[in-house]
């Protein structure tokens, strides 16, 4: 192709940051589209995050409101860590995703419409009477529109595509102008498109022309009138080699990364459910890493044959979203029961029940922590972004391993889909820590080591033949003892051996600020990042205001209590009703103060900034 | 391998006080299984006896063997996980009506159709036991009990017929108290490469006593069993009634035989590879006069399931460099060199 891909920038406009949101309909290749741009924008060196936003339907019905699929980045040279509050660029595909969308974006913001499918018939059914581009309904906007779905056709006629077909192109035509307009290199596109259509090489190249042709339609074109270019710099960066991953990703890489730390073959059982399920597609690819993947028939057998496995002497891992862990909830009891190490992850999303599926919250709080029969203390461990999943899923496997343990993971729709650039880390950086499956003379299964741990005898060892299940065991021999003094100290053990995983993990450190600042903001997984912005911004504001965001949740690192006592205000942002400030208050008697959101949308940063203004009065 | 001395019956007992009913049908079951494992040679660290919950599922704590006593009907879902990871472990399940076919059926159906190489012993004594005396799936229509004070109105499922239907390869039945036939019908299960379906008639003598009594009792067992044997005619009642196929109902009949000449008789020979007949065999034991096949009613073998799923764990990592720097840094990736400073 005689196309010179890459321009030298003239006349761009200098920024910071930008948050670009992408909507159409489900079928438009919006999460495709972004993604692309997601991999460009890494590329170019700009620090990122990115919030996909799709409906739990598969394909909605056209047209419609709830049909809407969005993707939204925010790109900067400095360090970006939220999606960004409100896009400046709208790049609307139909009626219905500027519906759905308009609300959010920054007032004068720039709104890209396809005018093709702005029909009577498509209006409509986004419950619009006229067309808003008509009406002066976006005169608070700027607004580039024009004939996109009708551009796309041109640009790919000469390769004799139906209709439909031909309209596939669109998001990449879509993508080509926006490429254009922040002078990016189109070159890494072309050759996913190429390695994605290897086997259709007439798509493939519908879809470059298409691509070209949103980029030409930017240069050449006479509507650049409100078509702004822009210059975002390159991100202030660590040097090393970087990549972009999505949360899912990442741990998916954790898991592998954390059984070979502890030289165990991993076997993975799991049931499919949203947003859980890229996991188990991640894992049943990466057999050669001593990977076993098994879709099991429900939730049960899935957290069931994971107990197997670690009772045989692999690592046992399960994944699944809220639902179904409720269903595992009896199984995680058995390994608490008979001692064996297990990774039990959660994504959470949206409940109860069914509640949202595709959509985040951070809502199974108690439910890691309390959710099982009887006192059945569980270490839990919650990631704060994608790239941290991947240390979290370390962790999880070593503690599991050390202190024979089950161990709830928690990460999160938004987390799992979201992408960000990470400075891929070497293995040696993590400490290798092998896994001992005992063999020497006979003992009780229930024989300890200093940190509680029991001794994990693999079946098909001479000679230490045991039995164990989920009926009360005696403390020395293993054998099944209802007696009252007995139980009592099983109990007690359990949870002084969870309690001692505490002796394992770091101290807590502030994020920001520290002892003396007027306020503390305490957090937990993903709103990590729009609290930090919050807490970064109140302080350039000249607030007071500490930030601290635990990853250990169960046990708390040791220091926990000491800090929180040293603040009176404390504010806890959560996408739920107010779950670890319940937690907080009684675990440490502190008053903190909650922020709750459960839209199914991650915070703002300035609803943070607000809450925090108001705390402080 | 076995260059011990040959181990007996009682090696393979564990020093645990056995607490079942006494007189509970279970204790036989017990012998012959320690029986079978002696005369089998089998090594005890290499065997597993994984359990629901009920009676039945307290058998693993009697064994001198490893044993993973689970949680109500999901024996099955955890023996795929140990089968998995390690196939060398000869898994045995044990299971009862209530937690193998009710709250387990799942469990159970999932893992006679993906024939993971396992022994499922189901012990079937129509009721609830260690619950006191609810009726069971497997209770015959009109059980009176705790939970059915006017009688149960479902009908039960046949065990037998479950397994084929879901898929088994294998299926067997047997007595509790048929200890001659026991452990030939449980090595044959052994010796099976995938999911044997293994149903043997237990007696709870305190809430179901006697349930079996109509085909169970000595003196009428001659005429109410049907000892099944690969190759051979099926003949019952010293020999003078046969098993032979109606073909204008597609259905089981019984037939005379005179003077020793089943062939004449029309008596069928037992195909344990006739899934059709196996299918037959198994209901047989709901009409009326019919009597109740026992032994080797099925076999048909397969591939199992773990070795599957190892044939392809191996093809898939063929060719394949284990590096996990390399993994993690795969994809579209940029290099840094120095620390950039901000432009603007």
């Amino acid at each position: 192709m005689a196309t010179k891909l890459k321009e030298t920038t003239a006349h761009a406009e200098q920024r910071e940051a930008v948050t670009v949101r992408f909507a159409g309909d489900s079928g438009d290749g919006m999460q495709l589209t972004g993604g692309q741009f997601t991999q460009s924008t890494a590329l170019a060196g700009s620090d990122l995050a990115t919030f996909p936003d799709f409906p739990a339907e598969i394909r909605a019905p056209q047209g419609t409101t709830f049909g809407v699929s969005a993707f939204q980045i925010n790109f900067g040279s400095e360090a970006i860590e939220t999606a960004g509050d409100a896009p400046d660029i709208l790049v609307a595909m139909n009626p219905a995703a500027l519906k759905t969308n308009l609300a959010a974006l920054k007032p004068g913001g720039l709104i890209i419409a396809d005018t093709g499918e702005f029909g009577a018939r498509n209006l409509k059914k986004a419950g619009y009477e006229e067309s808003p581009l008509e009406t002066d309904e976006l005169k608070d906007y700027q607004l580039v529109a024009f004939d996109i779905s009708a551009q796309t056709l041109e640009s790919v006629k000469e390769f004799g595509l139906g209709n439909k077909e031909a309209l596939r192109s669109k998001n990449m035509w879509t993508l080509g102008l926006v490429l254009w307009m922040f002078d990016r290199d189109r070159q890494p596109i072309v050759d996913w498109l190429n390695a994605k259509f290897l086997k259709k090489p007439e798509i493939a190249a519908a879809n470059i022309a298409a691509l070209n042709a949103g980029h030409a339609y930017g240069e050449t074109a006479e509507v650049q009138q409100g078509l702004g270019r822009y210059q975002v710099g390159a991100a202030e960066t660590e040097p090393g080699l970087y990549r972009t991953v999505t949360g899912g990703e990442s741990l998916a890489l954790g898991l592998v990364a954390g059984a070979s730390l502890v030289d165990l073959p991993m076997f993975f059982g799991s049931y499919p459910i949203t947003p859980a399920s890229p996991l188990l597609h991640t894992l049943s690819r990466l057999k050669e890493f001593g990977v076993t993947t098994f879709q099991a028939e429900d939730e049960i057998a899935a957290i069931c044959s994971a107990i197997g496995a670690s009772y045989a002497g692999q690592l046992g891992v399960t994944s699944s979203s809220g639902p179904g862990i409720a269903l595992k909830g009896e199984a995680m009891g058995l390994a608490v029961m008979t001692e064996l190490p297990l990774v039990i992850v959660n994504s959470q999303r949206g409940g109860p029940s069914t509640g949202l599926p595709t959509k985040t919250e951070q809502s199974d709080l108690y439910q890691a922590l309390y959710g099982r029969n009887g006192d059945a203390p569980m270490p839990v461990i919650a990631a704060r972004s994608p790239v941290d999943a991947f240390d979290c899923a370390i962790e999880a496997c070593r503690i599991a391993v050390e202190y024979m343990t089950p161990v709830m993971l928690l990460t999160d729709g938004y987390i799992g889909n979201a992408a960000e650039p990470w400075r891929v880390p070497s293995i040696d950086d993590y400490e290798h820590r092998p896994a001992r499956h005992y063999e020497g003379e006979p003992v009780s299964p229930y024989s300890r080591d200093e940190k509680l741990a029991r001794v994990w005898i693999k079946p098909g060892t001479p000679g230490l033949m045991h039995r164990i299940g989920g009926i009360e065991k005696n403390y020395e021999t293993g054998n099944i003892d209802y007696a009252p003094a007995n139980h009592q100290k099983m109990t007690d053990t359990r949870q002084a051996k969870v309690e001692g995983v505490a002796d394992s993990i770091p101290d807590q450190d502030f994020e920001i600020g520290g002892p003396g600042d007027d306020m503390l903001v305490v957090g937990w997984g993903s709103t990590y990042g729009p609290i930090h912005q919050a807490v970064k911004r109140a302080r350039a504001g000249g607030a007071n205001v500490a930030q601290l965001h635990i990853r250990h949740l169960w046990p708390f690192p040791k220091n926990l209590g000491m800090l929180l006592r040293g603040f009176d205000k404390i504010l806890v942002p959560e996408m739920n009703t107010g779950q670890l400030k319940t937690v907080l208050r009684d675990q440490f008697l502190v008053d903190a103060q909650p922020l709750n959101k459960v839209s199914g949308q991650p915070f703002k940063i300035a609803e943070i900034e607000a809450a925090i203004a108001e705390m402080l009065g | 391998m076995n260059d011990m001395t040959p181990l007996k019956p009682n090696d393979f007992a564990t020093d645990q006080e056995v607490r079942w009913c006494p007189g509970c049908g279970d204790y036989a079951i017990l012998k012959g299984v320690q029986r079978t494992m002696a005369e089998m040679g089998a090594r005890p660290e290499n065997t597993v006896f994984i359990s629901g919950i009920g009676c039945s599922s307290r058998f693993p704590y009697y064994m001198e063997t490893y044993g993973f006593h689970t949680i109500h009907g999901r024996a099955p879902a955890l023996a795929t996980g140990v089968k998995l990871a390690n196939p060398d472990l000869d898994v045995w399940i044990i299971t009862g009506d209530g937690d193998g076919l009710s709250i387990g059926g799942n469990h159970m159906m999932h893992v006679l159709r993906r024939n993971l190489d396992c022994q499922i012993l189901l012990f079937n004594n129509e009721i609830y036991g260690l619950t006191k005396g609810q009726y069971s799936p497997t209770s015959r229509e009109g059980t009176r009990s705790p939970s059915t004070p006017y009688g149960s109105v479902d009908h039960p499922a046949e065990p037998g017929t479950f397994a084929l239907g879901s898929g088994a390869r294998f299926i067997a039945r047997c007595i509790d108290t048929a200890q001659k036939q026991m452990p030939g019908i449980l090595k044959r299960a052994h010796a099976h490469k995938g999911a044997s379906f293994v149903e043997l008639y237990q007696n709870c003598i305190v809430y179901n006593d006697d349930v079996f009594a109509g085909f169970t009792e000595k003196k009428q067992a001659p005429f109410t069993q049907l000892w099944l044997e690969h190759g051979q005619p099926m003949l019952f009642a010293n020999g003078e009634k046969g098993i032979a196929l109606d073909a204008d109902t597609l259905s089981l009949k019984i037939v005379h035989v005179v003077d020793g000449d089943w062939e004449a008789a029309g008596v069928r020979v037992h195909d344990e590879k006739n899934r059709v007949m196996a299918g037959l065999l198994v209901a047989m034991r709901h009409n009326e006069g019919m009597p109740v096949a026992l032994g080797v009613i099925y076999e048909d073998p397969a591939p199992s399931f773990e070795e599957d799923v190892r044939t392809q764990n191996v093809e898939a990592a063929k060719g394949k460099v284990v590096d996990l720097e390399a993994l993690i840094k795969k994809g579209q990736t940029w290099e840094v060199n120095q620390k950039k400073l901000r432009e603007v």
